[in-house]
């Protein structure tokens, strides 16, 4: 039995948990020699950007934009950043994805993509700090380096969102992120933007691919679009979907069916 | 902590309840020195293998338990996982290397509202614990807050139990 403190890549696991964004947001760090500074870092990093994004203060320089305060050339960097994403991700799903939409009285609200984003930063702060191997959840949305032990992907479990004591798949991934959108998480919170009504096809989708952000746009868009939604997100590069219908059978696109883990007892 | 932030978290705990109402006829009562959540007794613990308790990020959290092989039941208390909601800490009851009970020594019950919200929530949680194992999983999509920190404390466990 190898012994906890000497540091056979994966064997230490650190983990800490806050609560930002409105969700649960927990690194688990299987690195030894990873400063533990790089915690505090991060989650400072998460907290200004709730900061900065939140449409519930009123000095944010989003609710400032949407005020007419402020003009785009004059935010800061990230939030030209996340604007300039929200626009790309509206176009790339033929409107599923809308920032603006999303809100009952139009106005701008990149939430949507701000969580997966800022997550997706986090991930490559602990890589430019050493990182090689560890999880960050944020609230279900997962982004994943490395492996947990040597010889073995991290296991990722997509809830059950009819059986909570179940989980509907697991997935075996290495480096890649993984988004979860349904009816369960919040209540009925995913509507389809055109019609304002909550999407029918589907009670959970899930998209796995490289970049969290995508994959959790991605996720927001085709749990929208209804039944074809797993296909669109077939139709992206590098992206899989797997979605548990209303009538509990599930749904696989071949990336993420390439990823499932064989049942185990 | 933005007010919507507040608001999402009592949903989604209230949510909770909505949906276990349904799952949990059994439900335990809070007491004075936590909560016991196992729906059966702790069946004949061998030997107890108790860690101290500590904060899961700092270095001093590292397993300091001796692993000891599986072959009878065993019984292994994990580490305080504070919450904005009150701190987990779990005992996890093996037999032949396999997850027989989990007992919630700590759960949130400072006030009346989180005190029902843990008894009706714990048993549930137990039972997602039991499945996870054989589902064998690091990590869950679609995890709500207390459940993620009492798989925090579940996996701290798991980790000292197998070195």
């Amino acid at each position: 039995m190898a012994d906890p403190r000497v540091p056979t890549g994966g064997s230490v696991r650190r983990v800490r948990v806050e609560h930002i964004m409105g969700t649960a947001i927990g690194i688990d760090l299987r690195d030894p020699f990873v400063a533990g500074s790089i915690f505090d870092e991060v989650f400072t990093y998460l907290r200004g950007v709730d900061e900065r994004f939140s449409s519930y203060r009123p000095e944010s320089q989003i609710n400032r934009l949407g005020r007419g305060e402020l003009e785009v050339g004059d935010c800061s960097p990230d939030v030209r950043q996340v604007l300039a994403l929200c626009e790309e991700l509206r176009v790339a799903t033929g409107g599923s994805f809308d920032a603006r939409a999303m809100q009952p009285d139009g106005h701008l609200d990149p939430t949507g993509v701000v969580k997966g984003w800022a997550v997706e930063q986090a991930g490559w702060m602990l890589a430019a700090a050493g990182a090689r191997n560890f999880t960050i959840n944020a609230g279900g949305d997962v982004v994943a380096r490395g492996s947990p032990q040597a010889g073995r992907s991290w296991r990722i479990g997509i809830r059950h969102p009819v059986w909570r004591d179940r989980v509907a798949a697991v997935l075996e991934v290495g480096d890649g992120a993984i988004a979860t959108s349904g009816t369960y998480e919040r209540g009925t919170h995913i509507g389809a933007p055109s019609t304002g009504r909550s999407a029918g096809n589907f009670l959970s989708l899930t998209v796995v691919g490289p970049s969290l952000t995508y994959a959790d746009a991605y996720a927001t868009a085709a749990f929208a679009m209804g039944g074809g939604g797993p296909a669109w997100v077939a139709s992206q590069p590098g992206y899989g979907g797997f979605a548990v219908t209303t009538d509990r059978r599930t749904v696989w696109t071949p990336v993420a069916w390439d990823l499932r883990a064989a049942p185990t007892s | 902590m933005p007010k919507r932030g507040i608001v999402a978290s009592l949903l989604t705990a209230a949510g909770l309840v909505l949906l276990l109402s349904f799952k949990t006829p059994t439900q335990t009562s809070p007491t004075a020195d936590g909560l016991d959540v196992g729906q059966r007794s702790t069946p004949e613990p061998a030997r107890s293998n108790t860690a101290p308790s500590s904060r899961a990020d700092s270095p001093t959290a590292l397993p300091t338990a001796t692993p000891t092989p599986q072959t009878a039941s065993d019984t292994v208390t994990g580490p305080v996982i504070p919450t904005r909601f009150g701190n987990i800490q779990l005992k996890v009851t093996f037999s032949d290397g396999k997850i027989a009970d989990v007992t919630a020594l700590q759960l949130p019950n400072d006030r009346p509202r989180s005190a029902y919200i843990s008894s009706v929530v714990a048993p549930f949680l137990r039972q997602e614990a039991l499945q996870a194992q054989s589902a064998q999983i690091d990590l869950l999509s679609g995890a709500t807050y207390t459940s993620e920190a009492y798989a925090e404390s579940l996996q701290a466990v798991l980790d000292q139990n197998h070195g």
